[in-house]
């Protein structure tokens, strides 16, 4: 390998910098309309009927559609001309549009774990009930948004309101109102699973506690808002979809689903997209297409930022109640976690978010007694979806926050406590005694947990910094320094697939079912390529994010495409490689194994012969006298099937300083080491690793959903909801450990969560430690400053004296 | 047809005006209605995708043009407001010495990862490398104060920022 573990420069990079990158918003169409949806004020309602005749007397207004029954539109009493504005159409949605959750566990899963995961249908437009502040009850269509939105402002809404669940643990309560009747009761799914033997653990421990972790709602909310544009042209051959969404394959197979068209007749196709920090198909990925359907014209819907923001990547928002067994040594000898998901109104992603905190929650350390209990409980907000970290975050801050409160209990340095408590590297591939959930035991793969710590630790120069600290605080300064740790499962499957072409030009196309959106997948699957075919660079072009060029795809999320998409290139690429080989070798009468490939040429090894990958191509154009065994075309293809995840890691260590008046958090230095197998492009996984890090800054210390009393949500706005910037952040230093992965050729790991997930526990614990003497007892997260005010306040009535 | 007693939608608000519009050194007369904002004007009327779309409420950055030199929300000011203004998009900064440092750091240090901020970022850059040639760190991040990026954590934007100024500062050097 050469080009693979240097850091290529991005080749996707000219489009960004000149402002010609294609965006959803960026794509127009002859005749494309576009929509505005009309959303639910109330949280919780009997829709009686909708109201729509004043929107479609608008003039631009196209089309309405409801599945609620309306008031009647009256008849136009003005003579409707040839030439003039027609009055907009209503549409009723009837008996079409309802989804059920589409994320069920593997029954390899099931078969082991036996969750409980209660399905329901959730309507695309409300038709009798209104079950959150936002959920889609009209589309409104019209022939630009600005007439669209005014539109939208006209539909008027009967309702008859009742009172919100807005508390999971109300809404699990006994006797609690049932969202959906038929499923009886607001708990939709639970899991547990256990390891070892917890209570002969508790039961022999010097002491245990128990802690109550509240982790808040919280949000992806990408730079860029979602769209959806559909267009029904029988000459395309059917529908096509632009989506900005993660999983272009998924979204074929739910709008197949639900409209009744085949998937062959159905092609999604991810623009570029800006970011999206969390995947899933949404109503208006179906809602849209249906659209263009009735109406015969291309309909685009592009979603503002408070849509957005209310509606979409809604996540955290997990309560744990903790147990821990521990002896005075530090050791960790058992762990207990009951915890409830608040999913909102419906959960499309079955157990993925709260199995993945059940799975992430010791993280890097030995706990062979454990046992943990997920709950996810329906309510009357947005629905619960996976965002950056999905689950892990949470996990990280339950199990960092334990340590530091055990530390504290016995008084030993939070480093120390983890030195104990760390799975030996001799230990490793360590079994962590439950399945994952593809069923497959969850197994460490490859790692030096300690030697983590230590490299961390060395590299903010920790030993110094507590000598300082001591120094700073009598000087009345505030200052902390904080751990965290985290294990993350990558790769997970099903499966990526890619074709792999060479032109007569020695060009190289790679149709890949990955979809890049930022995480420069033109590079560094390109470098693979390049590396294992022996081109180079600049003669490849990756094309994903596509269901007309790879028959099966499942997208990029999870922290997947180098371990999936990237393997797959290793095989296909190698395919192609012996395949040219063996037309060169007969093109120059020599044999494959006295060939190499080096810039796209074949050459002797033994000679000073040589032919171009194009001219290999052109010797194998259909028609042609071919050599036995080889088929005309130069193209392989290639579907990765991971045997399970891999698992990344990463030692965190930050510190802040804390002001006692205002509840400002600085962030001084923040260190990150960090494992992610082998390292594709330095630069690239370095910028991931960093920006994961600033938006775990922002989960620490700033970003909130916060849902009033009536269930709307507050934070609907940038102003509100506040994201980390520029000044906010400090520069963040990443070092690579590189344990290959044993379980996939290229020994990668997956990269693109980890920098979050471990920096809200790791800034939260700084803080905490800030504050010394002083016990804030951070159970929380986020802590925007008036929360840790009120936390510096309660500590300091608990003890006057420090 | 249309209601002229329904709260906030009246005739005579969405007649169009005739806009005399400079943008990129080059006078456009466009015909908009008077609320369209100038964001949807470049990008719809002038096709100049560059201009961002990411909050429609002046707290992101995505939509930053120069008016008159200055950076500016392009999402909060009404066409209207900027006639007879000079205003400026990437695009028409392509061949300006400064843009163009700024666009070969970005590529060097790795500042871009899904390229929705980056026209902001880098409108709003060469607009302050121009006055300030040699920023610090601390200033930078001041002045990108107004645009958000999600996906790199600011700090190879940063590194292209003083990067791109070291080479201009450079460059006028060499040219005397």
């Amino acid at each position: 390998m050469t080009l693979v573990g240097t850091s290529v420069p991005r080749q996707e990079d000219e489009r960004f910098l000149q402002g010609r990158a294609r965006f959803i918003a960026d794509i127009r169409l002859p005749g494309m309309l576009e929509a505005s949806i009309v959303r639910s004020p109330v949280a919780h309602a009997r829709l009686t009927a909708v109201d729509v005749s004043k929107a479609l007397a608008l003039p631009g207004v196209v089309a309405v559609f409801t599945a609620a029954p309306t008031v009647p539109v009256p008849a136009t009493t003005a003579p409707v001309r040839a030439d003039g504005p027609r009055p907009g159409s209503l549409h009723q949605v009837t008996g079409t549009g309802s989804y059920r959750q589409y994320h069920l566990s593997p029954p390899a899963f099931r078969d082991l774990v036996h969750p409980i995961e209660k399905t329901h249908d959730v309507p695309l437009l409300a038709s009798d009930r209104l079950r959150r502040v936002g959920e889609p009850v009209a589309v409104v269509v019209a022939e630009d948004r600005y007439i669209a939105e005014d539109a939208r402002e006209l539909v008027r809404l009967e309702y008859e309101e009742l009172d919100p669940l807005l508390d999971p643990e109300e809404a699990l309560r006994d006797g609690a109102p049932a969202l959906y009747p038929e499923l009886g009761d607001n708990l939709q799914a639970m899991v547990a699973v256990s390891a070892g033997d917890v209570d002969a653990a508790f039961a022999e421990a010097d002491s245990t506690a128990s802690f109550c972790f509240r982790m808040r709602r919280q949000l992806g909310s990408p730079l860029e808002t979602r769209g959806v544009l559909a267009s029904h042209e029988p000459g395309d051959g059917g529908l096509t979809v632009w989506s900005a969404t993660q999983m272009p394959h998924l979204s074929r197979k739910m709008i197949s689903g639900i409209l009744g068209l085949p998937a062959e007749e159905i092609r999604v196709v991810c623009p570029d997209m800006g970011g999206s920090f969390g995947g899933g198909v949404y109503y208006e990925d179906i809602l849209m297409p249906f659209a263009a359907m009735r109406l015969g014209r291309p309909v685009r819907w592009l979603e503002d930022r408070s849509e957005n923001l209310v509606n979409t990547r809604h996540a955290r928002d997990q309560v744990h109640d903790v147990e821990v067994a521990y002896n005075s040594d530090g050791r960790i000898v058992g762990l207990r976690d009951r915890f409830i998901v608040d999913m909102g109104m419906a959960n499309f992603y079955g157990l993925v978010v709260p199995y993945n905190t059940v799975t992430h929650l010791r993280c890097e350390y030995r706990i062979d007694n454990f046992e943990v209990e997920a709950i996810c409980a329906l309510t009357n907000k947005t629905p619960g979806a996976p965002a950056r970290g999905a689950g892990r975050v949470t996990a990280a801050f339950v199990m960092e926050r334990v340590m530091e409160r055990v530390a504290r209990a016995l008084e030993l340095d939070p480093a120390e406590v983890r030195r104990r408590n760390l799975i030996p590297a001799d230990e490793m591939p360590y079994d962590m005694g439950i399945p994952y959930r593809d069923g497959v035991p969850v197994v460490y793969d490859s790692g030096d947990y300690p030697a983590q710590l230590e490299w961390a630790l060395a590299a903010i120069d920790y030993d110094d910094f507590r000598q300082r600290q001591a120094e700073l605080k009598e000087q009345g300064r505030q200052v902390g320094i904080g751990i965290a740790c985290y294990t993350e499962g990558s790769g997970y499957g099903p499966h990526e697939g890619v074709t792999i072409r060479l032109g007569e030009s020695g060009n190289v196309t790679i149709l890949s079912g990955s979809n890049n959106h930022g995480q420069s997948h033109e590079t560094t699957l390109a470098q693979v390529c390049a590396d294992v075919l022996g081109v180079d660079i600049d003669v490849i072009r990756i094309e994903d994010g596509d269901t007309a060029i790879v028959q099966y795809g499942a997208g990029t999320f999870a922290s997947r495409t180098a371990v999936t998409a990237g393997n797959a290139i290793a095989v296909a690429a190698r395919q192609l490689r012996e395949k040219a080989l063996r037309v060169a070798a007969h093109l120059l009468g020599t044999t494959p194994e006295r060939l190499e490939i080096v810039g796209g040429r074949v050459v002797q090894t033994d000679g000073d012969r040589s032919v171009t990958l194009g001219e290999v191509a052109a010797a194998v154009r259909p028609g042609s006298a071919l050599p036995d065994g080889i088929t005309a075309g130069m193209e392989t293809h290639h579907y990765y099937v991971p045997p399970t995840v891999t698992w990344s890691s990463g030692t965190h260590v930050a510190t802040v300083e804390v002001d006692r008046d205002t509840g400002h958090v600085a962030v001084d230095r923040y260190v990150v080491v960090h494992d992610c197998g082998r390292v594709l492009n330095p630069a690239v996984v370095d910028g991931q690793v960093i920006g994961g890090v600033v938006h775990g800054i922002g989960h620490a210390l700033h970003e909130e959903a916060v849902y009033d009393d009536e269930g709307k949500l507050r934070t609907a706005s940038f102003f509100d909801y506040r994201l980390p910037r520029a000044i906010d952040v400090p520069r963040i230093e990443v070092h690579h450990q590189e344990f290959l992965s044993p379980l996939n050729e290229l020994g990668v790991k997956g990269c693109g969560e980890g920098g979050t997930v471990a920096a809200p526990a790791a800034i939260l614990n700084a803080v905490e430690d800030a504050l010394r003497p002083l016990d804030l007892r951070i159970m929380e997260m986020p802590l925007r400053p008036e929360r840790l005010l009120a936390l510096i306040d309660e500590a300091t009535a608990r003890d006057p004296r420090a | 047809m249309s209601d002229s007693s329904a709260p906030g939608v009246r005739r005579d608000a969405t007649e169009a005006l005739d806009l005399r519009l400079n943008v990129n050194g080059e006078n456009h007369v466009i015909s908009v209605e008077p609320r369209r904002i100038l964001a949807d004007v470049l990008r719809d009327e002038l096709d100049l995708r560059s201009v961002h779309l990411g909050c429609e409420h002046g707290s992101c950055g995505a939509c930053t043009v120069l008016v008159d030199g200055e950076p500016a929300a392009s999402c909060v000011l009404l066409a209207a407001q900027v006639e007879g203004r000079r205003i400026e998009t990437l695009e028409g900064l392509a061949l300006d010495a400064t843009m163009r440092a700024l666009q070969t750091a970005f590529h060097e240090k790795f500042a871009l990862q899904c390229g929705y901020c980056t026209p902001g970022m880098l409108v709003n850059l060469c607009s302050m490398l121009r006055r300030q040639p040699k920023p610090s760190e601390g200033e930078i991040r001041e002045r990108l104060n107004g645009n958000l990026c999600r996906c790199t954590g600011y700090q190879p934007i940063v590194d292209a920022a003083l990067f791109a100024a070291s080479a201009v500062r450079d460059e006028m050097e060499a040219s005397g």
